[in-house]
């Protein structure tokens, strides 16, 4: 029956954000943190005791994004010293520049240290074979959304695959699992040179809370490099959506 | 007497209060009271105590509302093979699968003792996920398909194995592991809250919510204090609320698998609306950062409790829509209808618990059974469906989407925000005590169950997610159906393969 199609359609309407490079994201999001030194560390010490990821350092002052789990605990404790902001633009392209030092005004992305092959073979489609490897699901479910109606992000050719031999690099989520450790290399080896690498989520790129678990084998990030590294528990779809089209070079207009 | 009687809301009991019987009278009282459906093993674990294997058997009577505890002890290196609870009662497999992978122990007459998850601290260290041996049935016609473990979709990994006959399944064996993290050895690991607290929001994304409430309400019974009034309403919205997004995004994923792209795009679209409106909440989609032990650092204020009550009232609208095209769509319903199905009979058997279960007629419902939070006070009505196909799972959907959002509304109708306590991270908790916690997550029944020491640390903690329960269901499910129709049979469970391999 076509009535009651109607009716879904109109009320869905638009739903597409027509510019994703102008998207803000609600206050109570927690993204890169600002970090104001003071002569009294106090707090920042106390904030980092109870880090569960060991991701603040009193001395020198940092940071990192690469372990934090954005559960906001360090802020509530030292709320002179840490804010965090709704910036979602906090991947790069280096492991170090996740490291937040005060003064800092945003994630640098080192636009450098991208292989020159990869803006210039990939700016107009990129296809990605994601491999979760413990990865808890919302990660996932966020890579998912980047597909979805309201991001789209395959308007830009930019696509996850169901074959690593139709792929052009490889997502991976999760602390990266024993169990998973030779699935991963597998897939990886599928994959046609020359291949992007992305490491997505705060526990695949540190391992985060299962950092010490003897249930993870990290190997594989010894093994090879790295192109994209994105922060997040999970990461937010935009800031997926950012570190890719900085990784590629897209220009949207 | 062979059981400690307690309930969902009691406080921990000590270890020692604990009755410490045999395992043959508890087998003797087993094998007969689990043939009522009233009875079932919420959790089953062995301890390493000193010399010995403690085991632990925690069994939920859902009429009395009453939850049961017993244990009984092995010395470690006694190599009498224990007769099989499955034997008789095939609900309990995943456990004796995980006490017989973990200590070797023997249990006689057990139908197929396949390694449940290949942890890392698992006895037979020559047996990996890597060489597993599938079962496999000899025949001219049969043929197998392996699917995974890496999935064609962005999804967790796990192995499929089905052995056809022609487009037909004859049999699916499920592997899995793969996702296995080591997440109960950390929780002992540490004893700074906080980390507790963010793995437990971690054993499954799409259940954040529900198992950091099993794990705050755990450690709040080891001493930290009943939740107040207040407290747990917010976090009955924030289940709900967590209820609905999943329910709607497998209503899309569903839509998606037959064609049927309306209303996946209308789902997408509702489900990015309801998450967000967790975000508005608390800074995160999933509900990290919300459920807190003892406290929030989120409580409601009057501008978000309007928010959330309006944003769930539109969603509640435009999903009923969706719904009401589906009932209306023939082409949708031929394909839903008398596919996947798991009677009645089989899903009690195999100790199907939460959604895929009621979907089946089956009535296992934590929030009606073994109430908590402010389900002691919502009259909460189970929704029930008979057929037991992916119709029956997506109705059960439908219809408990519409129910949460008259829950959260019904709850936040003159709501005042109120002075809540700020999270307890430091407080000491009751030491050799033992506590537990059911909470109803959208996929089901939730359970975590905390051991301290004689510190007072928390020394074991077991966590069970209710997929350890449902995966067989969806072996059981897809047997006689076309293969094609395996993915709107998974979907129509979307279960967990972290919270199953933890």
């Amino acid at each position: 029956m076509i009535l009651p199609k109607i009716k879904v359609l109109r009320s869905h309407g638009w739903q597409y954000i027509p510019d994703l490079n102008a998207v803000n994201l609600t206050d109570e999001f927690r993204g890169r943190p600002i970090l104001t030194p003071s002569a009294d560390m106090a707090d920042v010490e106390a904030a980092a005791k109870i880090c569960p990821t060991g991701a603040i350092s009193a001395n020198p002052f940092t940071l990192d994004l690469g372990r934090c789990l954005f559960c906001g605990e360090c802020a509530l404790r030292a709320p002179k010293n840490i804010r965090f902001t709704n910036d979602y633009k906090i991947g790069s392209s280096s492991r170090e520049a996740l490291v937040v030092k005060p003064g800092d005004e945003g994630i640098d992305f080192c636009h450098k240290e991208v292989r020159a092959e990869i803006p210039k073979l990939f700016s107009r489609a990129l296809k990605l074979r994601q491999v979760s490897a413990g990865g808890d699901a919302s990660v996932e479910m966020e890579l998912n959304a980047t597909g979805n109606v309201n991001f789209d992000f395959g308007r830009y050719g930019v696509e996850f695959v169901a074959s690593p031999r139709h792929a052009d690099g490889v997502v991976i989520t999760g602390p990266i699992s024993q169990n998973m450790a030779e699935a991963l290399d597998i897939c990886y080896h599928s994959i046609p040179d020359p291949k992007v690498v992305i490491v997505c989520g705060s526990e695949a790129i540190s391992g985060g809370l299962y950092a010490q678990s003897r249930a993870v084998n990290r190997g594989f990030l010894d093994r090879y490099k790295v192109d994209l590294w994105l922060p997040g528990a999970p990461t937010h779809p935009m800031t997926f959506i950012d570190g890719v089209m900085n990784m590629i070079n897209l220009k949207t207009r | 007497m062979i059981y400690y009687t307690t309930d969902n809301l009691a406080a921990s009991v000590e270890l020692k209060d604990v009755p410490d019987v045999g395992y043959a009278a508890l087998y003797e009282d087993l094998s007969e009271r689990l043939k009522q459906r009233r009875y079932h093993v919420v959790h089953y674990f062995a301890v390493p105590d000193g010399e010995a294997l403690r085991f632990y058997l925690l069994l939920a009577d859902d009429e009395e509302h009453r939850v049961m505890i017993s244990s009984f002890r092995m010395e470690y290196y006694d190599d009498v093979a224990l007769p099989s609870l499955t034997a008789l009662h095939p609900a309990l497999h995943p456990f004796e699968r995980e006490i017989a992978e973990l200590y070797n122990v023997e249990f006689d007459s057990m139908p197929w003792c396949k390694p449940l998850r290949f942890s890392f601290d698992r006895r037979n260290r020559n047996s990996t996920i890597d060489n597993y041996p599938f079962y496999s049935i000899e025949g001219d016609s049969l043929h197998e398909v392996n699917v995974g473990p890496i999935h064609a979709g962005i999804i967790e990994p796990g192995a499929f194995r089905f052995i056809c006959n022609g487009e037909n399944v004859l049999h699916l064996e499920i592997a899995l592991g793969y996702q296995h993290r080591g997440v109960e050895h950390e929780f002992a690991a540490t004893q700074n809250r906080l980390r507790q607290t963010l793995i437990a929001e971690s054993i499954a994304g799409d259940s954040a919510i529900a198992h950091s409430t099993a794990y705050c309400t755990t450690v709040e019974k080891l001493g930290l204090g009943t939740a107040s009034e207040a407290l747990s309403t917010e976090r009955t919205v924030a289940l709900e609320l967590e209820r609905m997004a999943m329910h709607i995004a497998d209503t899309g994923a569903l839509s998606m698998d037959v064609g049927y792209q309306l209303g996946q795009v209308a789902c997408e679209a509702l489900r990015t609306m309801t998450i967000n409106t967790t975000q508005a909440w608390c800074g995160n989609r999933f509900g990290k950062g919300l459920i807190r032990p003892a406290g929030t650092n989120k409580p409601l204020t009057q501008e978000k409790i309007r928010m959330i009550a309006e944003n769930v009232k539109e969603i509640r609208h435009r999903y009923n829509e969706v719904v009401e095209d589906i009932a209306s769509s023939p082409s949708l319903l031929s394909r839903f209808e008398q596919c996947g199905i798991v009677p009645k009979t089989e899903m009690a058997r195999i100790g199907g618990v939460g959604m895929a279960a009621r979907a089946s007629g089956v009535g296992r419902d934590i929030r009606l059974s073994h109430p908590f939070g402010a389900y002691t006070r919502l009259q909460h009505k189970m929704v029930l469906q008979h057929d037991g196909d992916v119709m029956a799972r997506l109705r059960m959907r439908c219809d408990e989407v519409l129910q949460s959002a008259d829950y959260i509304v019904a709850l936040l109708e003159g709501y005042k925000p109120a002075e809540i306590a700020r999270p307890d991270y430091c407080s000491p908790l009751k030491a050799r005590s033992l506590a537990f916690s059911l909470v109803e997550g959208w996929r089901g029944e939730i359970c975590h169950v905390a051991l301290t020491d004689t510190q007072g640390a928390i020394a074991t903690y077991k966590i069970k997610d209710p997929s350890l329960h449902n995966w067989l269901a969806l072996a059981l499910a897809v047997r006689g159906e076309g293969i094609s129709d395996f993915p709107i049979c998974n979907k129509s469970f979307n279960l967990s393969y972290c919270g199953h391999d933890l």
